[in-house]
């Protein structure tokens, strides 16, 4: 890494985290200003985004040779009122907070208390959700049933394509302009939706034009008084490409990191999507632009780095945006989820693999940034030299590129009906989410805490955290004669939640579809130009809604529990049992030894615990697969967690499995921590037996001590190791490669430890980071040694 | 069936074992070993039969049949019992070119039931692999070596005297075991424990260079280097460890040893 990157690194890493009032000061401004009063909602929304990128500050920092921040400055964050306007309250606590804070300064505080809040309150997204909800929903969320993604950020979840490396903004305002006059008034109802639609996507781009160009103008400024030659070459060189891009598709390596970077800036300024929009199939993307740069001579290999590496800091300059409430507790990082994909097969289904693929590798291991993420797609096109490479990064413990399996994905995709073509060209973004990238929205809309659906029918509906009968009756479990019959009762419960969340869902999808459309996105993803429909309002070509299982190893293990020890052995009663829950064991120690020791267990390749596993995962499958969204597309599901397990947790007493009240739950797909005895091949056996296919992505995480990756063949046995997983059609898994030692150190001295990085779920973080329940939990994972 | 019925005793089952063979490979540790190695790290193996340690119940789990922290040491299985065991793994061995290690222990004190398994692997398209201090009977060798696909053999110190020592029984066995599964064809590994101030004289690792360097069906040596992961066994089943203080070899000198059999025309490895 030269000095000039690493100065650039050092001053991301460095910068504090703050709260910027920008955005939401020029929202306000806008909004307030009358304009709003004359034109529909997308023109409106389109109008402020221009508003904003017409006057906020532009950054411009010392060496940067890629420009654009979506703050002031690096790490300083804006809020975004029209979905969550924070109290007062909130900014305090988030200026206080021991993990995740952001610092608040007073100018901030005051302009939110002066102006944002008093004209945002009642009218912000999360106002109008926490309205709208039943109380079926409300007693269900406060519970933590489940959670509600979009109470505070908007629909994200999607990934860019090719098309901008092919299309300028001017060649996208064309072909809204051929939309526009396509639009068939005397046969078409909608006829006038979509033309406000398309006028607004016509002012967004002319936005992200307007943008570029102030940065080309302050860049000539610049180099007129740099006194440095070289310097003063490359910020005329930058000038030169801000006002080429993105008004024209770009020519050039550079001009295509610059193109990317705005509409990034663009697509998180508009709205604070969910998983941070990304590049996606960035070694596929960028191939033509470097390989005709190399040849030209315009560009070597270094430069390129040099190039890669000034984009990597660029994302790790933009933090998630500040998350309160529930929110943050699912979500508890900095980390915005930018998967950059790597690897994985052409549209043609050949090998994709190329120089850049292994170049880019290069910069991730150099940068060793949380943000962007990346990932290795593997097909069984793709050469065992690019798992070996990809394994040896991931050695040095740092839980990236994480692995995915391109075949299944492939499959995972055509099931939900999507095109080859487009299947191929996908991938998996956020943490595992498989998507067909640039074509659809597929919204993650919460996670469903599947043990705390058990403890409810283990109580015939009741919650016993609260008293509160929540759940529907579905007998008393001590009236059981068979485990069947807890099956059934459990499957009555889950239907009945899945039936409140997705009741919620649909209302939620309209708020945003009417409130707040994201005319800048829409220009981005297929077909929303050509049917003059928003993003948000399924004008993707494929619009998916997933609700995500938490918790499925703690809970097939504690059905397991209950079949293995009340109903096949006659250990003890049911009777027997839930008192020992309700005690939290306290007085049933006896108990807890069986559960904990004698008792089969997910993970470890035994068809007893195993076939209740996927007796879960079916009853999950059924109650959501297949059902109608408000956009033409489908409920999915999807098995991750992020850090909703702790959360998950932190409401469900005592499990049957032997977990105590208030201790996480299992992550992902994982099995409980430390119930795997058997080694890596028997979890990935186990996990196998869930039906990956017929779903949108699974997480499994697997800790292995750093010695495993010791010794001359060991690289070329995990290689295997995985490959083999994916024969199995396996979705993803990543490795975690630090010893629990180390762990317990760095709990101890967290000032020695501020770069120990860790896997959590489908991201990385920082271990200090972490709150100490998420740091114990992922102690107690099992530690796989040889 | 007959041979279905036999049993034997297994001390440990271990799935994706890396440093034992080619491969992802599930080890077999077979009970009872005709060796007494002051650096054994397995010393739960020596009596043949199972034996009851008190007082180190630690953590057991449902499926870990086999934990060392468990106080039954050893269990009996039938053949059937023991492939259905390794089968499970059938996918990663395909993927890796890995297998079954039957260990120990010394799997060729079990000799009947070690034969009926590696039959069982033949016949199932399991990769087979004895590893073994070569401390048999040579009509064992006779009637194992023909099932086998693979030996790991051990060779530990050249020094007859040494050997009396610090193994309890003389390396003549072994030698003349060694040659005779070379003659059979059989593809040999070389395992030798890398034991400073032990095995690690320059007299000692020249003379087993000399000896196997007239191997012809050697493939391979491994470089074995002493670690301290028993020690803690000797504690907990109250055996004596004589090894004291003795540290693991440092990478350099297991560089120089590499060195020393680079002449071989076979690969040599540190680590298994």
């Amino acid at each position: 890494m030269n000095e000039r990157i690493k100065k650039l690194r050092e001053l991301s890493l460095g910068t504090e985290e703050t709260i910027s009032i920008e955005r939401a000061r020029l929202l306000t401004e806008f909004y307030t200003s009358g304009e709003i009063e004359k034109c529909s909602v997308p023109v409106a929304r389109a109008k402020a985004f221009k508003y904003i990128l017409e006057n906020k500050e532009l950054y411009l920092g010392e060496d940067e040779l890629i420009v654009g921040e979506r703050g002031p400055s690096p790490k300083a964050t804006p809020t975004y009122p029209e979905l969550c306007t924070h109290s007062l309250e909130d900014f305090t606590m988030l200026n206080d907070r021991e993990k995740i804070s952001f610092k608040v300064d007073e100018e901030t505080k005051n302009y939110q208390a002066d102006k944002v809040i008093p004209f945002w309150n009642g009218r912000s997204i999360r106002d109008r959700i926490f309205n709208e909800m039943d109380d079926q929903w409300k007693e269900s969320y406060s519970a933590g049933v489940f959670t509600e993604f979009m109470e505070q950020r908007a629909p994200g979840h999607t990934v860019l394509d090719d098309k901008i490396y092919k299309m300028g903004m001017k060649d996208s305002k064309e072909k809204i302009k051929e939309s526009l006059n396509s639009l068939d008034y005397y046969n078409d109802p909608k006829t006038f939706d979509k033309r406000e639609e398309l006028k607004a996507m016509d002012i967004a781009a002319d936005a992200l034009i307007a943008f570029a160009k102030r940065y080309s103008d302050k860049l000539i400024e610049a180099a007129q008084q740099e006194n440095n030659q070289t310097r003063k070459d490359e910020l005329e060189t930058m000038a030169g490409i801000c006002e080429r891009v993105p008004i024209n598709a770009p020519k050039t390596f550079w001009e295509a990191l610059q193109y990317y970077w705005f509409v990034h800036l663009g697509v998180i300024t508009e709205l604070n999507t969910w998983d941070s929009f990304n590049p996606g199939r960035l070694d596929q993307h960028f191939y033509p632009f470097y390989k005709s740069d190399i040849e030209s001579g315009l560009l070597d290999k270094e430069g390129a780095k040099i190039l890669l590496q000034a984009f990597w800091v660029k994302f790790s300059n933009q933090l998630a945006p500040p998350k309160v409430g529930v929110t943050s507790k699912e979500s508890n990082t900095y980390t915005d989820f930018c998967l950059i994909n790597l690897g994985g097969v052409n549209e043609e289904g050949e090998d994709a693999v190329n120089e850049l693929t292994y170049l880019i590798l290069d910069v991730i291991e150099e940068m060793r940034l949380l943000q962007p993420s990346s990932m290795v797609q593997i097909s069984k096109k793709n050469p065992n030299d690019l798992v070996s490479r990809a394994l040896e990064i991931i050695k040095t413990g740092y839980g990236q590129p994480s692995l995915f399996n391109t075949d299944a994905i492939i499959q995972e995709m055509l099931r939900q009906g999507k095109s080859i073509v487009d299947a191929r060209n996908g991938g998996a973004s956020g943490c595992v989410e498989t998507g067909a990238f640039g074509k659809e929205s597929y919204i993650l809309t919460g996670y469903f805490n599947l043990t705390k659906i058990l403890e409810i029918t283990l109580n015939n509906g009741s919650d016993p955290q609260t008293g509160k009968q929540i759940g529907i009756q579905t007998g008393d479990p001590k009236s059981f004669q068979s485990f069947d019959e807890l099956i059934e009762a459990y499957k009555k419960q889950i239907n009945y939640f899945v039936d409140i969340k997705i009741k919620g869902n649909v209302i939620i999808e309209r708020l945003y579809a009417e409130y707040l459309p994201a005319p800048f996105m829409s220009l981005l993803i297929d077909d929303c130009i050509s049917k003059g429909m928003d993003y948000n309002n399924g004008g993707a070509r494929y619009n998916t809604s997933y609700i995500q299982g938490v918790g499925i190893g703690t809970t097939t293990d504690s059905l397991t529990a209950i079949k293995y020890n009340v109903f096949d052995k006659n250990k003890f009663s049911m009777e027997e049992f839930l008192n020992a829950l309700n005690k939290n064991f306290e007085g049933f120690e006896n108990i807890r030894d069986l559960l904990l020791n004698e008792t089969p267990k997910y993970g470890n390749d035994n068809d007893y615990a195993d076939e209740i596993l996927k007796q879960i995962f079916e009853i999950y499958f059924s109650a959501i697969d297949g059902r109608p969204n408000t956009k033409g597309g489908h409920f999915r599901i999807n098995l991750l967690p992020t850090t909703s397990h702790v959360y998950f947790g932190s409401v469900t007493g005592a499990t049957s499995d032997g977990r105590l009240s208030g201790v996480p739950l299992s992550e992902g797909i994982s099995p409980v921590q430390g119930a795997d005895v058997n080694g890596p091949t028997a979890v990935l056996k186990s996990a196998a037996k869930i039906d990956h296919l017929r779903t949108g992505g699974t997480l499994l995480n697997q800790k292995f001590s750093p010695q495993i990756f010791e010794g001359e063949d060991s690289i070329t046995k995990i290689v295997a190791l995985i490959r083999a997983y994916f024969k199995m059609n396996g979705h993803h898994i990543q490795f975690n490669v630090v010893d629990a030692e180390t762990l317990r150190e760095a709990q101890k001295h967290p000032e020695n430890y501020r770069d120990l990085i860790v896997r959590v779920a489908g991201y990385s973080d920082y271990f200090v980071d972490l709150t100490p329940e998420l740091q114990e939990e992922i102690i107690r994972r099992t530690e796989h040694m040889n | 069936m007959t041979e279905t019925q036999l049993k034997g005793i297994i001390f440990n089952i271990q799935r994706f074992a890396i440093h034992d063979g080619p491969g992802i490979r599930t080890t077999v540790f077979f009970k009872g070993c005709p060796l007494n190695c002051w650096w054994c790290h397995n010393p739960e193996s020596h009596k043949t039969l199972p034996e009851k340690i008190e007082g180190c119940n630690l953590r057991r789990g449902f499926d870990q049949s086999f934990s060392m922290e468990k106080d039954e040491i050893g269990k009996e299985f039938s053949v059937d019992e023991l492939m259905n065991e390794i089968a499970k793994d059938k996918i990663f061995f395909e993927e890796s070119d890995g297998g079954v290690t039957f260990s120990g222990g010394e799997p060729l004190m079990q000799p009947e039931f070690l034969i009926e398994l590696l039959k069982e692997c033949n016949s199932n398209g399991v990769h087979s692999a004895v590893d073994t201090s070569g401390y048999a009977d040579s009509a064992i060798i006779d009637h194992v070596s023909p099932y086998s696909d693979l030996f790991l053999f051990d060779l530990k110190l050249m020094n007859d005297d040494d050997h009396q020592k610090y193994t309890g029984v003389s390396n003549q066995v072994i030698l003349r075991n060694l040659n005779e599964l070379d003659q059979l064809g059989k593809k040999i590994v070389i395992r030798i424990p890398i034991v400073p101030g032990l095995t690690d004289t320059d007299e000692n690792l020249r003379a087993i260079r000399g000896f196997i360097s007239y191997l012809k069906n050697l493939v391979e040596v491994n470089l074995l280097p002493y670690h301290r992961a028993g020690e803690g066994k000797y504690i907990k089943y109250g055996k004596e460890n004589k090894m004291n203080e003795t540290k693991s070899p440092d990478a350099k000198s297991l560089e120089d040893i590499k060195q020393l059999f680079s002449g071989l025309k076979c690969r040599v490895k540190i680590g298994g």
